[in-house]
Formats: C-alpha cells, sequence, structure tokens
C-alpha cells in the first residue's frame, strides 16, 4: 500500500502512529522519538484519532488503575482492545506494557483489572537493591527477535519502574533485565509489542528498536534508515 | 546490573548554554539544543539543563528551550532553575523533563518536595544541595558542611548531610550535590562530602562541582559513592570526552554504557 507513483518520494510513505494521550505529561519525548525514526506520529485522545493510523504505541504513565480509568472515560479501552484483538501493530511502552496484561497489583486494594490481551499479571519487582528501578540496565534477549534487529545483546536501556508483568506463556518473552531478580523487559506476540523500558529515551539502541518497530508495522517493508528529526512542535 | 552515569550539564541563561556557575563572566558556549544533541550521541546517559536566570519573565524562553532540548537529546532530561510550584513543575514536564530539580525553592519551601512527589511521583523530583565545607574546629573533628543557595551566595542555618536525609524523607528520589568549594575549581570531586551524604540515603546522588579529569569521576563513584557524575565545562571546551571518562570507569570496574559510535 505505497503511495501513489509520480514524482512523490520513492522511499514509501511513513509510518502513521498513533501514539494514545490518556493523561501522560510526557508526550513530547515519545512523539518526536517516533518522527525521528520515520514516523508520522499523531496524538490520538479519541477513538476517531486512531482512523487512519498504521500503529498505536501505548505509552506509561502513573499506576495501573487510574491508567485504566482514563482509557475508559475517553472511550478508548474498547478501540485499544478491538485494534490488538485485529491483529493490527502495536507497541506498549512500560505501563503501556503493563496494561496488556490481566491484572496489575499496583492499585489501591492491591488488585487492578487491566486489559486482559495477553496472559499474565503485573508485579511489584522481586528483591529489587532500589525501588522504583531507575537508569540504564542491560537488556538480555531470551530469543531472536526482529524488534531487537541490529542492537547487540546486553545493550542498555533506560527503565523507570517498580513494577513489571509476568506473563503466563513464556513463548511470548523476548528479553529479561535483572535488578535483584530477573523480570520481563521486552515481549512480542504476533503483532502486539511490549518493552518495559522506555525507548524515546534510550539513545541510539531506542531509536534504532523504534525503528525495527515502524519496519514490522509496515510490512515486509524494511526500517527506514536515519531521517532528520524533522519539524518541531 | 544499573550503569554509573555521565551527565553533561547545561547552564542557561536567556536561552544560551554560558560557561560556569559563578555568575561572572559568562561566556557563551552554544545552543543547549544542539549541544543535548551532540552529548546524547557522544553518550551522555542524562542531560541536565540549569536555567541560572530562572527568572520569571524568562519563563517562556526556558520552556521553549527545554523542548527543543527535549525534541532533539533521546535521553533522560533533568530540568532545574526557578521552579516554585506544582504547576510550574507540570509545565517543565509537558515540555518534555523528565525529571525536576529544586534548589533554593526546595529550602524556602521544603513541603514543595512533597506535593510534587505525590503529584508526580518521586522520580521525578530532584532536590540540588550546594554545600559550602565549614571549618573544621578541635583537630581531628568530623568535617561538616552547610547548605548555601541563590547560586552561593546566600548561607542558611542548615546542614548538608540533615537536609540531604530530610529531603529524601520528603520526597526527593535522588540528590544533585554540589561542592560550592570545588564548583569550578577543576580540583576534583568532595568525595568526603558525597560520602558523607551516599552512606546515609538509599536514593541516587550525583556528584557535581570540582571535575577536570577522568580520574575525578572514578573517584567520585568509588570513593564518594555517587551513582551519577555531572560536570560542565570540561565537556563544553572538549578537554575531555564522555567516551573518554567512561572508558576510565570502565578501566577501574565501574559498569558504564559504552556506546561505539562512529567518531565525526
Amino acid at each position: 500500500m505505497s503511495g501513489s507513483g509520480g514524482s512523490g518520494g520513492s522511499s514509501g510513505a511513513r509510518v502513521r502512529v498513533a501514539v494514545l494521550d490518556y493523561g501522560a505529561a510526557n508526550m513530547v519525548s515519545i512523539s518526536q522519538s517516533l518522527v525521528a525514526a520515520g514516523a508520522n506520529a499523531v496524538v490520538a485522545a479519541e477513538p476517531s484519532d486512531l482512523a487512519g493510523a498504521d500503529a498505536l504505541v501505548v505509552p506509561g504513565v502513573g499506576a495501573a488503575a487510574p491508567a485504566m480509568v482514563h482509557l475508559r472515560e475517553q472511550g478508548l479501552l474498547e478501540p485499544l482492545r478491538d485494534w490488538v484483538r485485529a491483529g493490527r501493530p502495536c507497541l506498549g511502552i512500560c505501563l503501556g506494557f503493563q496494561l496488556f496484561f490481566d491484572a496489575s497489583d499496583e492499585g489501591d486494594a492491591g488488585d487492578a483489572p487491566t486489559l486482559g490481551l495477553l496472559a499474565g499479571r503485573t508485579v511489584a519487582l522481586q528483591d529489587a537493591p532500589t525501588l522504583p528501578h531507575i537508569g540504564w540496565n542491560s537488556v538480555e534477549a531470551v530469543r531472536p527477535h526482529p524488534l531487537f534487529a541490529g542492537i547487540p545483546d546486553g545493550s542498555y536501556f533506560y527503565f523507570v519502574h517498580s513494577f513489571a508483568p509476568v506473563p503466563a506463556d513464556e513463548g511470548v518473552v523476548v528479553a529479561r533485565t535483572t535488578h535483584g531478580r530477573p523480570f520481563v523487559s521486552a515481549v512480542a506476540s504476533g503483532s502486539l509489542y511490549g518493552l518495559q523500558f522506555h525507548p524515546e529515551k534510550s539513545a541510539d539502541a531506542g531509536q534504532r528498536l523504534l525503528r525495527n518497530f515502524l519496519g514490522l508495522a509496515a510490512g515486509d517493508r524494511p526500517a527506514p534508515g536515519d531521517r532528520p528529526a524533522a519539524e518541531v512542535a | 546490573m544499573l550503569a554509573r552515569r555521565v551527565i553533561p550539564c547545561l547552564d542557561v541563561a536567556n536561552g544560551r548554554v554560558v560557561k560556569g556557575t559563578k555568575f561572572v563572566d559568562l561566556t557563551d558556549e552554544g545552543d543547549p539544543a544542539e549541544l543535548a544533541e551532540r552529548y546524547a550521541r557522544e553518550g551522555a546517559d542524562e542531560i541536565v539543563f540549569l536555567d541560572i536566570t530562572a527568572a520569571h519573565e524568562g519563563r517562556g524562553t526556558m520552556l521553549e528551550g527545554v523542548r527543543r532540548t527535549a525534541s532533539r537529546a533521546f535521553v533522560p532530561l533533568t530540568v532545574g532553575g526557578g521552579v516554585r510550584t506544582v504547576a510550574e513543575m507540570r509545565d517543565v514536564l509537558r515540555a518534555g523533563a523528565d525529571k525536576v530539580s529544586f534548589n533554593t525553592a526546595a529550602v524556602a519551601d521544603p513541603d514543595l518536595l512533597t506535593g510534587c512527589a505525590r503529584k508526580f511521583g518521586s522520580q521525578a523530583v530532584v532536590c540540588a544541595i550546594d554545600a559550602r565545607r565549614l571549618p573544621t574546629g578541635a583537630a581531628g573533628s568530623a568535617p561538616a558542611w552547610e547548605v548555601v543557595t541563590h547560586g552561593g551566595r546566600r548561607q542558611t542555618e542548615l546542614e548538608a548531610v540533615a537536609w540531604a536525609i530530610r529531603a529524601v524523607e520528603l520526597g526527593a528520589g535522588e540528590l544533585l550535590v554540589t561542592s560550592m568549594d570545588r564548583d569550578g575549581t577543576r580540583s576534583g570531586f568532595d568525595t568526603e562530602l558525597l560520602r558523607a551524604i551516599s552512606s546515609q540515603v538509599r536514593v541516587p546522588v550525583i556528584a557535581s562541582g570540582g571535575a577536570s579529569g577522568p580520574d575525578d569521576f572514578v573517584a567520585a563513584v568509588r570513593d564518594g559513592g555517587a551513582d551519577a557524575v555531572l560536570a560542565a565545562s570540561i565537556f563544553h571546551r572538549r578537554m575531555h570526552s564522555i567516551a573518554s571518562v567512561k572508558a576510565a570507569m570502565a578501566e577501574a570496574g565501574l559498569p558504564v554504557r559504552i556506546v561505539e559510535e562512529a567518531v565525526s
């Protein structure tokens, strides 16, 4: 589904990525890093904003329970579920990733139901020397995956979190990271991808990963190469 | 294992990076977004953006500078300078900062740390402590430091270690500790000050003030117990590169994030 012929750009249209805005303070970094990675990023605060998007990014903010409330109030809960169930490309980051699972311990009552798109639940990091786990830590591959193409195993990515999901299906796990005990730092299931770290804050490794995601989202098209940071809002 | 961080600091006045923190003889060192992008490419683990004018008239310029910087350097960004309320912190986060650093405002209104931590999480709240060594009394007495504010121009009654402990209790998730005795002197970090604080708190401590070369970074971590090390002019002036500092840290057995970059 590349653009029409003619004299336009020959490198193919930019992947259109909708970044779900459900109250996050920091939409700037995620949008700008996607643009730098070659995407056409739009902020999606209501269901109609998803129309025309090729891929969806669910960023992270705060705790699971209020995040679910925001998604419901903005009418985004079912569109998000429908999107993923239709097998369309979706990347969850940090809390956005945790929301994919059945439930989270990070709630006032210690039990917040979440999206239920992947089996498992989000629990506090075990035996962590410091909480939250903040900083650059290495991501160790469990299996090769195109999301990490061109990124050396053990590369450092930037983390800010106290909880992490425990998938019921070990088969979805792509990478682990150790802080105290090892936890799952990346998963992939079909076109659904989840990262516990922040690619938008992880310098070149993060940019490469986002380019890989865009490449996967665009089907068999190769990941776009380096592009200028483009317009600043 | 978490990497020890190397952090270039941008002192920004009226939208431009300036040299030093002494408020005199300011020289223009460049555009903050451009410098931040360069440092991120060279392996900076984080960028600290300190608005040293911190005047309310300059708010728009400051936020625009933060926005431009966050749009070009895809590493964590800490912003300090003149943030006095929860609402102002929200504006800075919305402009693209990940953390906000409080200095004079936290001394004047310690509850600010609590209010901001409740609203945005303690991981986003940094307490910056400018400390000056007190004259020692009897021989052999332990060293002590007092907190100074307003860029070192004003004394407080606060003892630095006690203030550090209190700031963490109030909600600070990280401490940026600057030795005002060493700042700008290129005579090495005050590792005694760093150790006195890092041994008493469980949050990360960023060492600042006095960097002259890679060995100082190693000492700040190994002897001072710092989790991160910050410097300004040695990087701006290209006296040392982030890569050379990290290489020295790695050689000393410290975990650091090494990036292989095409030298340009």
